[in-house]
């Protein structure tokens, strides 16, 4: 069983960004980037789904410019065997509709029997491109997982949703997004660091993939969010209590 | 113009969200449908149809829709999209389980967590784990848009729509239910609470959170919970607050023994009264908190519970 891993590249989960001053989005510069976390949890997962045994092979793939061979060779290093990279001209932004689509092309060349992903990334926060895939190729979807249990020709993903935990059964091939409890990522060791170097990434330009790459949604602004202006300390509870009641009003 | 809203419910009553989408969508049309997708579910068609600024309920009642499936829901959506110059579902689990898969197959973006409709292809939401707010045009033909309901107030229940009945069934093959552990609560649901307490790891276990119960009683309020909290298995996961969790805006939030990450100020930063309770007079909570008191939350919440 061969299982696909799209990764992305995002801004590091510590790093609490800054907008620009005149407001064309937030300053990426000298910050520290990194895989994002729910992809690093997609690629344990099938990491995982290697080790005993399900699978055989697991590809990595990211959409990016050329600094996210970075994420690509994290992927590498945590285990996986291969890396896809469709390169993007320098600092390209891609809507999750034209990563799906990109995704969709390595999917029909690469027939893998699994697919997955995170189910959002940090950066843009959409939550929408394993979905997005799941339609394009036809495929069933069990999102926000937090457990993947594969048995011949099916998967079963239980998933956190609003009101607890709902478990459904897909045939395969399916599409699965990973919620933060799937698993917890290993560290990748040095040697796996340095034996990840050695294997293959396969690069392909995006135009290769015939794929409109406009998007018809345009940033017109980014502002910072309205701040909260700090507010005071109070010595003890009937303080608290006390301006609760009289002051912000909000008990009775 | 119009707008086909999916309305949010669990077959059993029609989610407070439905009435802030609807609100949500009169900023791009004053003509909104609502679909009501279910099984055994035409109490909620009817109470949908009460809500004011509903032209129309079409109500899908079937079982194969009995838990609102993404691979059967986004293909009805689909078919009914036709009329529509907008679809509008909340930023729920599910609504962002089939909403992207309808955008995909109509070939258009989708615009996710909208917290602000400008006009009718002009929306604001929030990137970056809230830490900074985009505003967005779309030229789509079509606007694929989840709300963050949490932003917006509910319209009103004096409307009088008629319901549709829509015989369409959409299956697919490839996806079935198997089970559903449900949280059972007698508390208010996180996302339409008026007061939320919640607690982090400071609470240090599990029995630890009944701390909260007495307070939560005298308030009305639900329980909420940090994600460390959920990780380390103290209280389930529907429980979590922020970026990955739930967002919520409720009248007061009350956070307990909770760092005050950017990713749990991501889920409630916007609510209108925020109290934090840390011993650690440093703790990044502080600086969004109305107000703060520090102290050990074990000696605290027992008086608080007395004083209210
Ligand atoms: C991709 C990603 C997504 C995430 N999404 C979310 C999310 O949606 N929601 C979320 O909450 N987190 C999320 N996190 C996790 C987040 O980064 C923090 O790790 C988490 O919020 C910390 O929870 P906490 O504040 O309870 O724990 P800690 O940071 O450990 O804080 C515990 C606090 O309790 C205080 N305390 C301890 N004992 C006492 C006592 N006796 N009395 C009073 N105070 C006490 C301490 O001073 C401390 O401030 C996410 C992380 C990542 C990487």
């Amino acid at each position: 069983m061969k299982i696909l891993v799209p990764v992305k590249r995002a801004v590091d989960y510590n790093v609490k960004v800054r907008v620009k001053p005149d407001n064309s989005g937030v300053d990426l510069n000298n910050v520290k980037m990194a895989i994002n976390p729910f992809c690093e949890i997609a690629v344990e997962e099938a990491i995982r789904l290697k080790e005993k045994g399900v699978a055989t092979e697991v590809i990595v793939v990211s959409v990016g410019d050329k600094a996210c061979q970075e994420q690509i060779r994290t992927g590498l290093a945590l285990g996986a065997d291969r890396g896809i990279h469709i390169e993007t001209e320098a600092d390209a932004v891609v809507d999750s509709l034209q990563v799906a689509k990109l995704l969709q092309k390595v999917v029909e060349a690469e027939s893998p029997d699994l697919i997955i992903l995170g189910k959002q990334s940090i950066d843009s926060d959409n939550n929408q491109t394993g979905q997005m895939l799941a339609a394009l190729t036809g495929m069933p979807q069990g999102t926000f997982a937090s457990e993947v249990v594969v048995s011949d020709g099916t998967v079963n993903v239980k998933r956190e949703i609003d009101g607890g935990l709902q478990t459904v059964k897909l045939t395969l091939p399916a599409v699965v997004t990973t919620d933060l409890r799937l698993n917890e990522p290993r560290y990748a060791s040095l040697p796996n660091i340095m034996k990840a170097k050695r294997k293959p990434i396969d690069v392909k330009p995006v135009a290769d993939f015939g794929v409109d790459m406009k998007s018809n949604v345009t940033v017109l602004k980014v502002e910072a969010p309205a701040q909260r202006s700090g507010g005071v300390k109070v010595a003890d509870v009937a303080e608290l209590v006390e301006k609760l009641k009289n002051e912000a009003k909000v008990i009775s | 113009m119009s707008v086909l809203v999916y309305a949010e419910h669990d077959n059993e009553s029609l989610k407070t969200e439905t009435n802030k989408l609807v609100h949500a969508a009169l900023g791009a049309s004053t003509d909104i449908v609502v679909l009501v997708a279910g099984s055994g579910c035409s109490a909620i068609a009817d109470a949908a149809a009460k809500i004011s600024g509903v032209s129309k309920v079409i109500l899908a009642d079937n079982e194969v829709y009995l838990h609102q499936l993404p691979e059967n829901i986004a293909d009805l959506v689909l078919e009914l999209s036709a009329d529509y110059t907008h679809l509008f579902a909340a930023a729920t689990t599910t609504g962002k389980n089939f909403m992207p898969r309808v955008a995909a197959l109509l070939d258009v973006a989708q615009i996710s967590d909208v917290i602000k409709v400008v006009s009718e292809d002009t929306f604001v939401r929030p990137i970056y784990a809230g830490n900074a707010i985009a505003t967005v045009q779309s030229s789509d033909t079509k606007k694929v848009v989840t709300v963050r309901a949490a932003s917006f107030d509910a319209a009103a229940n004096d409307g009088n729509a008629s319901v549709e009945i829509l015989d369409t069934v959409k299956t697919s093959e490839k996806s079935s239910f198997v089970s559903a552990e449900l949280t059972v609560s007698e508390r208010p649901e996180l996302t339409a609470a008026d007061v939320i307490i919640s607690g982090g790891r400071g609470m240090q276990n599990g029995e630890n959170f009944a701390l909260l119960n007495g307070i939560a009683d005298k308030l009305g309020a639900a329980i909420g919970a940090s994600r460390a909290a959920v990780d380390a298995g103290f209280v389930p996961n529907d429980m979590q607050v922020g970026q990955t969790g739930k967002i919520v805006a409720p009248q007061l939030y009350i956070a307990v023994g909770i760092s005050g990450a950017i990713q749990h100020l991501a889920g409630m930063k916007d609510s209108k009264v925020i109290v934090a309770i840390n011993k650690d007079e440093e703790a990044p909570i502080f600086s969004v908190a109305d107000y703060g008191l520090v102290g050990d939350l074990f000696d605290i919440l027992p008086q608080l519970e007395a004083a209210l």
